[in-house]
């Protein structure tokens, strides 16, 4: 299997860099331009949220594709994508206190309470950014066990973000279906291995007579 | 007897005969002139063809019109698809001409009306008109066109006649969107007898002083500015008087979401958003707070009272 060297890797993590920050600057441009159409709020908030589901698909494709393919370098890519998902969705979330609320407080609580799909959305994004803050290698280290415990909520997270999603369209919910489709595999293939890796392990259990406590990251 | 009287022709207004030579020269002229009026770009030859002036009508707001651009561009019309943004792409692939509308039902005059007669039935008006969409944003859009109430009088509605259906062509050749099972097609919306009497209620050919692109709902469309915009329904082909409330397209997809009325109301919510406030496109830029929705989008003092006892919350 190829490896990237140093060098390499540092270009590749360039390249994703920008990739990443090219749906930010269209809407940039866009404002400026004043070419996001007719509604440019709406632009934005579809873009904004897009693009953070989209994220947090690939963070969670690495894991897969890492096993299918032995490219175990793909895991250096993870926090990048999985930052640029929380700097997605806290645009997300500004744009609809800022542009689309007006910071109506009220009516923003109103809709939390009320709305499911902003219940779920809301949920979303607070329980993502435990996950952005613990991002760095220290709190990693600081936090041992518990952290990948930690970073499981974003199977929840995606979930709710897709359900979110869902719940909001009018009558063509042919986007987020693909969505779902897409979460339904990676979560699958993880459900999958989660219970062949349990069935060795019970039966290398049974003759040393000792279970380990399962990992399934 | 018989006095032959001169000719009250003039000699001198008789044709020359050098003028009669030229008659050639002047058919080749013609046909020159006529090769050139096709030759010229599309878009100047049809501007002459689109004009479709009004007299200015009653009911016009004074608020500044939605963009000519936005109001064609940012359209809801799901048989050709369920992004805005396809009407503008896929609509002008319907055929608008020849256009005929089916009355039927319990009316005296059934029958079919050729679009040209329609436009003949009563003078076109201006009627500059709010119109808030479902969705929670507003446009004002000058709208050429006479009230509907004009052609049921001519129908002559039978006395068991306390509804009115009018239903959107349904061609899956050419509306892609219907392809899909979106909605019920064809797609169906429909008034109270009185609602579609209201000299608010118009029957549209154009906008802007040109007749109605595609996507707007070529070559007519009923316009309810009291109602949210999917109560407007576009390309219509059939107009059915019915004693029952009739069967209509939004209400059957999601009865919870989208009632037989749906007038434009601040105080009920959608289920999944709230209707107290709207996005005026075009206007209100992206750094504008939103604006106040207005009961019956601002056209209570016209229409409610024809809801007066009825609860608005049950019946929304």
């Amino acid at each position: 299997m190829w490896q990237p060297g140093r060098p390499q890797l540092a270009t590749i993590k360039t390249v994703l860099f920008a990739l990443c920050l090219a749906p930010f600057a269209r809407l940039v441009w866009g404002v400026a331009y004043d070419a996001l159409g007719a509604n440019p709020v709406e632009a934005v908030t579809h873009s904004t949220g897009w693009w953070t589901l989209f994220l947090l698909c690939a963070t969670l494709t690495v894991t897969p594709l890492r096993r299918l393919t032995g490219a175990n370098w793909l895991l250096k890519l993870r926090r990048m994508l999985g930052l640029f998902a929380f700097f997605y969705v806290v645009l997300h979330f500004l744009t609809y206190v800022w542009l689309d609320q007006w910071f109506d407080v009220m009516a923003m609580a109103k809709d939390v309470l009320k709305r499911p799909y902003i219940t779920v959305g809301f949920t979303g994004f607070l329980l993502l950014i435990p996950l952005a803050i613990t991002s760095a290698d220290s709190m990693r280290r600081r936090l041992g066990r518990s952290w990948q415990r930690l970073h499981r909520f974003v199977y929840l997270i995606a979930i709710f973000g897709v359900l979110h999603f869902w719940w909001l369209v009018k009558r063509d919910v042919t986007e987020p279906a693909i969505f779902a489709l897409v979460l339904a595999g990676l979560l699958g293939a993880r459900a999958v291995w989660a219970l062949r890796q349990r069935g060795t392990r019970e039966r290398a259990g049974s003759a040393t007579l000792r279970v380990q406590p399962g990992r399934m990251m | 007897m018989l006095i032959r009287k001169p000719s009250d022709i003039a000699p001198s207004e008789i044709t020359s005969p050098s003028a009669y030579r030229r008659r050639r020269t002047f058919l080749r002229r013609a046909v020159a002139l006529g090769l050139a009026a096709r030759l010229l770009p599309a878009s100047a030859q049809s501007a002459a063809a689109r004009k479709l002036p009004g007299r200015p009508g009653p009911f016009s707001t004074d608020e500044k019109p939605t963009p000519y651009k936005d109001v064609t561009t940012y359209n809801n019309f799901y048989e050709f698809g369920t992004s805005k943004s396809d009407p503008a792409i896929y609509a002008p692939e319907m055929k608008t001409r020849p256009w005929t509308v089916t009355v039927d039902g319990e009316v005296k005059r059934k029958g079919e009306f050729g679009i040209e007669d329609l436009l003949k039935l009563a003078p076109l008006e201006d009627r500059t008109y709010r119109h808030r969409c479902v969705e929670a944003w507003s446009m004002v859009i000058p709208w050429v066109g006479y009230p509907l109430a004009e052609l049921i009088k001519r129908v002559e509605p039978t006395g068991n006649a306390k509804y009115v259906a009018y239903t959107t062509r349904l061609d899956p050749e050419s509306m892609v969107g219907t392809r899909l099972p979106m909605l019920d097609w064809p797609y169906v919306e429909g008034l109270r007898m009185d609602e579609a009497m209201h000299p608010l209620a118009l029957l549209t050919f154009g906008l802007y002083g040109e007749v109605l692109p595609n996507q707007n709902g070529a070559p007519l469309r009923v316009v309810v500015p009291w109602k949210y915009g999917f109560k407007s329904a576009k390309s219509i082909v059939k107009i059915t008087f019915t004693e029952k409330q009739p069967r209509t397209a939004w209400n059957t997809a999601a009865p919870d979401e989208y009632g037989f009325y749906s007038n434009v109301n601040p105080n009920v919510d959608h289920p999944r958003w709230s209707q107290a406030r709207e996005r005026r496109i075009g206007e209100d830029g992206i750094f504008a707070p939103k604006r106040k929705t207005l009961m019956f989008n601002g056209y209570a003092d016209e229409v409610a009272g024809l809801y007066s006892g009825m609860d608005l919350r049950k019946y929304f």
